[in-house]
C-alpha cells in the first residue's frame, strides 16, 4: 500500500517537474498566429464585430471564440483566407456576404455637418462645414459608421457597381447536379 | 529538333475543321462609312485613354480623340470625319454585357483627313522616335492581344531581343483576316517588319505562316525576296499555333519559361496585321483608325474579309455581309478564344480579328456531362498542363489547389474544352478562377492600402493635437504677454497719473 | 534482425492499429481533411506512442512488476502519456502554430486515443523485451501514420469528386474507411516463412 502511494507520488512528482520545465522551455510569447491573422483584416478598426479594433478581433479569432466569419467588411474573401490560415472547413455559403458595398452620399439630404467625416476610419469623406459631402470610392471600406452617424440619413451603403475590369465570369453550372 | 521529337512528334494543340474557305478567298470588300461611330476609349491592355475632345467638336479622320494615360495604353484617332456627338457608355464588346465608355461619332461623309506626316525614311530615324510615331498612332497588337505595339518595342530593345517572330500563324478557325492582310497588302507587312527589327535591334525576322494559307506564303515569299534577314516559314497548320509561345517553340526551338515572357529567350513576336499598321502610321503617317475584319459564320449569306473603320457596329458588318439566318450565337474574335457577344449593337475594336454569326447548327452545344477522366485534355493541352486537374478543384471551390497545378500558365486557347468528349465548359472554369483570384489579389491591396489610410489618420489625428496644443499654448502666451503688457500700461499709466496728479497736487 | 523487420512490418501493415485493430479511429476521421494535418498528426502520435512503449516498459519492469502493482499500470500509463502528450503539445504550440492551430482538440486528445494505451498494454501483454517494445511501438505508429496519410490523400480526391447528396461528406468516408480497411485485412495472407 505505502509502496504504491509512494511510487504514485513520485511519478506525478517527477513528471511534473519534468513538464514544469519544458513549459519554460517552449514559451511562446503572445501568440504568433494573432499577429497572422490581424495582418490579414482590412486594419479599418470600424468595430462591427463587436470587438475593440481589429487586434482584439484577430485575437479572438485565434482563440476560437471569433467564428473566421467575424469581420463584415472582410466578406467572403477574408473569411476564406482565415480559414486556410487556420485549417478550418467553413460553408462560405453562411457567409452573409451581399458584395463589396460603400458609402454614398445622397447629395439634396446632406446639410454639410461634418460628423460622418469624424467618424470615417480611412478618411474617405471630404466635405467642409456647409458644404455637400462626397465620399471617394477607393478609400472607403464600407464599414458603415458614417451611416449611424448622418442626422439626415444622407448617407446609404451602396453595393460596389460591377465594372469590365472587376466582371468575373460565372463558375459553370453542372448539369444534374 | 531533337532526335524524341523527330519520332515522337509533339501532340499538343487539335485540329478543328478551319472553315477559312470560302471566306478567305472573297476579294477584300470595304464596309460603307456607316452613319455613326462608336469608339470605346479602351481597346487595349492597360489604362483607358482619356478624352480630348468635346462633344459637338469637329474632327478630321485621324484626328486624336482621346490620349493614352499612363505607362501601358494607346490613344484612339477618329475614324472618320465628322462631328463628336457624345462621350458615353455603349455596351462594351464584352460577354458580360457591361457598359464602357466610348465617343460617338457622326460621319460627315467626306472621309477628309488631317495633315498627315508621312517618314519618308523610317531607317534614318531613331528607335525611340520609331517607338514614340508607333505609340502616337494608337497601334497595337491585332492579334487579338491588343498590347500596346510601341511598350514592346522598348522591352524588346531594353532586353537586345535578336530575332523578330512576326505572327502569320491565325490557327484559330473561320478567322482570315492575317491571311487577307498577307495577300493584299505583303509589301506592306514585309516593310513594317523592318521597320518593327529596326526599332527593336532585331538582326532577322521569321514569318511563321500556317501551311493551309498557300496564297499568303507565296504573296509573303515575293515581297520578302530582296530582303536576307527576312525568312517566310511555313508551319504545319494546328491549333493554337498563333500562340506566342507555341509559335515561338515551333521556328526556334526555344522554350519561354512559365515565369518569363518572351523577350527574355531573345525573342518578340509581332502580329503580321500589327506590322502593316506599323507600316501605315510611319510611311504614311495614318492613325489606327480601320482594319481588315473576317465576317464569316453559318448565318452570314456572303461572308468575307471586310476593310472595316473601327468603331462600326458588328450590325453594320453583318448587315452589309447579309444575313441567312438569325444567328444563334455572335462572337467578336475567333470561335476558340473569341469574346461571346451579348448582341449586335456593339462597336468593332482595334483587336478584332473576326465577326462570327453562327447558325443554329454551329452553336449548339452540348450538355456538359462528368469528368470521365479520359485525360484528352491533358493530350491537348498546348502549355503541358492538366486540365481536368485544375477543373475539379475549382469546381470544388480549391483556388490555390488549381494554381498550384499551373493554372496562371493557361493560355485560355479553349483546346481542353473542344476534345471533351463530356463537353465540360473547361476554360469557363479557367476563367472564372483567375477572375476570383485577380478579385482576391485586388482586395489584399485594398486591404493594404486601407491600413496605410487608417495609419496616415491616426497621424494625421495625432499632428491635429499637437498643432492644437501648440496654439494653444502660443495663444495663452501671447494673452500672458498682452495681460503683462497691459497690466505694466496700466501700471505706468496709473504711476504717470499718480505723477500728473503729483503735479497737479504739487504746485 | 530479421526478426525486428518482421515485427515492424507486421504491426505496420498485418496488425495495423487502425485498419485490423480499429484503435484510434477518432483522430483517423478527425484530421484526415488534408494531407497536411494528418501527417502533422502522425508525427505527433508517432512521438507519443514511441515515447509512451519505452517509458512504461520500464514503469512496468522496474516497479509495478517487482512490488506487484500490476493493478496500478492502467493509471501509471496514462499518467506517463498524458505528460508525453502535454510535452509535445508545448513543443508544436512552440515550433508550428499553424499546425497546433489545424490540430486542435485532435492533439491534446492524444492522451484519449486508445491506439497510444492500446500499444503499451499489448507490449506488456506479449512479455517483450525493451528493443522489440520499441519496435512494436514505432511500427504500430508507423502503420497509424500510414493509413492517416493514404485516408487523408482520399479524402482530398473525395472532395472533388461528386458523390451522391444522400453520400456526401461523413457516410462516403465512413465506406471509404471500410473498403480501406478490407484492403489491408488482406496483409493477413502474408506468408513470412521462407518456402
Amino acid at each position: 500500500m505505502l509502496i504504491a502511494i509512494l511510487s504514485l507520488t513520485l511519478l506525478g512528482a517527477v513528471l511534473g517537474l519534468g513538464l514544469g520545465l519544458a513549459a519554460r522551455r517552449f514559451h511562446v510569447e503572445g501568440d504568433p498566429l494573432v499577429a497572422q491573422i490581424e495582418a490579414l483584416m482590412p486594419g479599418s478598426n470600424c468595430g462591427q464585430c463587436g470587438f475593440p479594433g481589429c487586434p482584439g478581433a484577430a485575437s479572438a479569432i485565434a482563440a476560437g471564440s471569433a467564428p473566421v466569419t467575424a469581420c463584415p467588411p472582410g466578406g467572403r474573401a477574408l473569411a476564406k483566407a482565415l480559414a486556410e490560415k487556420l485549417g478550418i472547413a467553413i460553408d462560405l455559403g453562411q457567409v452573409a456576404d451581399a458584395g463589396p458595398r460603400i458609402a454614398a452620399v445622397a447629395e439634396e439630404i446632406c446639410i454639410g455637418c461634418c460628423r460622418c467625416i469624424k467618424v470615417c476610419p480611412t478618411d474617405a469623406i471630404v466635405g467642409a462645414a456647409k458644404q455637400i459631402h462626397n465620399v471617394m470610392r477607393e478609400a472607403c471600406t464600407g464599414c458603415g459608421n458614417c451611416v449611424e452617424r448622418c442626422p439626415t440619413e444622407a448617407v446609404t451603403l451602396q453595393p460596389v457597381p460591377v465594372t469590365l475590369q472587376h466582371w468575373v465570369w460565372p463558375r459553370p453550372q453542372l448539369a444534374g447536379a | 529538333m531533337g532526335l524524341l521529337e523527330r519520332f515522337f512528334k509533339p501532340s499538343w494543340g487539335v485540329h478543328p475543321d478551319d472553315h477559312k474557305r470560302p471566306a478567305a478567298d472573297v476579294p477584300l470588300r470595304t464596309l460603307p462609312l456607316p452613319e455613326r461611330l462608336y469608339v470605346p476609349l479602351q481597346q487595349h491592355v492597360g489604362g483607358p485613354a482619356r478624352p480630348v475632345v468635346l462633344a459637338g467638336q469637329k474632327v478630321l479622320k485621324g484626328q486624336l480623340l482621346a490620349e493614352a494615360q499612363g505607362n501601358i495604353s494607346a490613344p484612339v484617332h477618329a475614324p472618320t470625319s465628322g462631328r463628336v456627338l457624345a462621350i458615353g457608355e455603349v455596351t462594351a464588346p464584352h460577354p458580360s454585357g457591361l457598359a464602357q465608355l466610348a465617343i460617338t461619332l457622326a460621319s460627315d461623309g467626306d472621309e477628309r483627313w488631317l495633315e498627315r506626316e508621312p517618314v519618308a525614311d523610317p531607317f534614318a530615324l531613331a528607335p525611340e522616335e520609331i517607338a514614340r510615331l508607333t505609340a502616337a498612332a494608337g497601334v497595337v497588337g491585332l492579334g487579338g492581344a491588343t498590347f500596346p505595339a510601341a511598350v514592346k518595342f522598348n522591352l524588346g530593345r531594353r532586353l537586345k531581343v535578336s530575332t523578330l517572330i512576326v505572327n502569320g500563324g491565325e490557327c484559330e478557325p473561320y478567322l482570315s483576316s492575317d491571311d487577307a492582310v498577307m495577300r493584299v497588302r505583303a509589301a506592306e507587312v514585309v516593310d513594317g517588319l523592318r521597320i518593327v527589327m529596326h526599332a527593336i535591334g532585331a538582326a532577322n525576322a521569321l514569318v511563321g505562316i500556317e501551311d493551309n494559307k498557300p496564297e499568303a506564303i507565296a504573296a509573303m515569299r515575293a515581297a520578302a525576296a530582296p530582303f536576307g534577314d527576312v525568312a517566310i516559314r511555313p508551319v504545319p497548320a494546328r491549333y493554337p499555333m498563333g500562340s506566342d509561345k507555341q509559335l515561338i517553340q515551333v521556328l526556334t526551338g526555344k522554350e519561354v519559361p512559365a515565369d518569363a515572357r518572351a523577350a527574355e529567350v531573345g525573342v518578340l513576336v509581332h502580329n503580321v496585321s500589327t506590322c502593316a499598321a506599323v507600316h501605315r502610321a510611319l510611311r504614311r503617317g495614318e492613325a489606327l483608325v480601320e482594319r481588315i475584319v473576317t465576317v464569316n459564320g453559318g448565318a452570314v449569306r456572303a461572308p468575307g474579309n471586310l476593310l472595316a473603320p473601327i468603331g462600326a457596329r458588328v450590325a453594320d458588318l453583318l448587315a452589309f455581309a447579309g444575313l441567312a439566318a438569325e444567328p444563334a450565337r455572335l462572337i467578336l474574335g475567333g470561335p476558340m478564344m473569341g469574346t461571346l457577344l451579348p448582341h449586335a449593337n456593339v462597336p468593332l475594336v482595334k483587336g478584332a480579328s473576326g465577326v462570327l454569326a453562327f447558325d443554329a447548327r454551329e452553336a449548339a452545344r452540348p450538355a456538359a456531362g462528368p469528368c470521365i477522366r479520359c485525360g484528352s485534355c491533358t493530350v491537348a493541352c498546348p502549355m503541358g498542363l492538366l486540365p481536368l486537374e485544375m477543373a475539379s478543384r475549382i469546381r470544388a471551390g480549391d483556388l490555390a489547389g488549381a494554381t498550384g497545378f499551373g493554372l496562371s500558365d493557361c493560355i485560355s486557347c479553349g483546346c481542353c474544352a473542344w476534345v471533351c468528349p463530356s463537353h465540360i465548359p473547361l476554360v469557363q472554369y479557367f476563367s472564372h478562377a483567375r477572375g476570383e483570384l485577380a478579385a482576391g489579389e485586388r482586395a489584399r491591396l485594398r486591404n493594404e492600402a486601407t491600413r496605410r489610410l487608417v495609419e496616415q489618420r491616426g497621424e494625421r489625428l495625432a499632428r491635429d493635437a499637437r498643432e492644437k496644443a501648440a496654439a494653444a499654448a502660443k495663444r495663452k502666451a501671447e494673452r500672458d504677454a498682452a495681460k503683462a503688457k497691459a497690466a505694466a500700461a496700466t501700471e505706468s499709466a496709473a504711476a504717470s497719473s499718480a505723477a500728473v496728479s503729483a503735479k497737479a497736487v504739487s504746485p | 534482425m530479421t526478426a525486428y523487420l518482421l515485427l515492424l512490418i507486421s504491426t505496420a501493415l498485418v496488425n495495423n492499429v487502425v485498419l485490423v485493430k480499429f484503435l484510434g479511429l477518432c483522430p483517423f476521421m478527425g484530421v484526415s481533411r488534408n494531407m497536411d494535418s494528418a501527417f502533422g498528426m502522425g508525427l505527433a502520435t508517432t512521438f507519443v506512442i514511441t515515447l509512451a512503449c519505452a517509458a512504461t516498459w520500464m514503469l512496468e519492469h522496474w516497479l509495478l512488476a517487482p512490488f506487484g502493482l500490476g493493478y496500478l499500470r492502467i493509471l501509471c500509463f496514462i499518467l506517463v502519456i498524458a505528460a508525453a502528450v502535454q510535452f509535445v503539445e508545448m513543443v508544436v504550440k512552440h515550433s508550428a502554430p499553424a499546425l497546433y492551430q489545424a490540430l486542435g482538440i485532435y492533439l491534446p486528445l492524444i492522451t484519449t486515443n486508445c491506439a497510444v494505451l492500446g500499444v503499451a498494454l499489448l507490449t506488456v501483454q506479449e512479455k517483450m523485451g525493451f528493443v522489440e517494445t520499441l519496435v512494436y511501438g514505432f511500427g504500430s505508429a508507423l502503420g497509424f501514420t500510414v493509413v492517416m496519410l493514404m485516408f487523408a490523400g482520399m479524402r482530398e480526391r473525395l472532395a472533388l469528386a461528386r458523390v451522391p447528396a444522400a453520400f456526401a461528406g461523413a457516410p462516403v468516408s465512413f465506406v471509404l474507411a471500410s473498403l480501406l480497411s478490407l484492403a489491408f485485412m488482406g496483409f493477413a495472407g502474408l506468408n513470412f516463412q521462407a518456402p
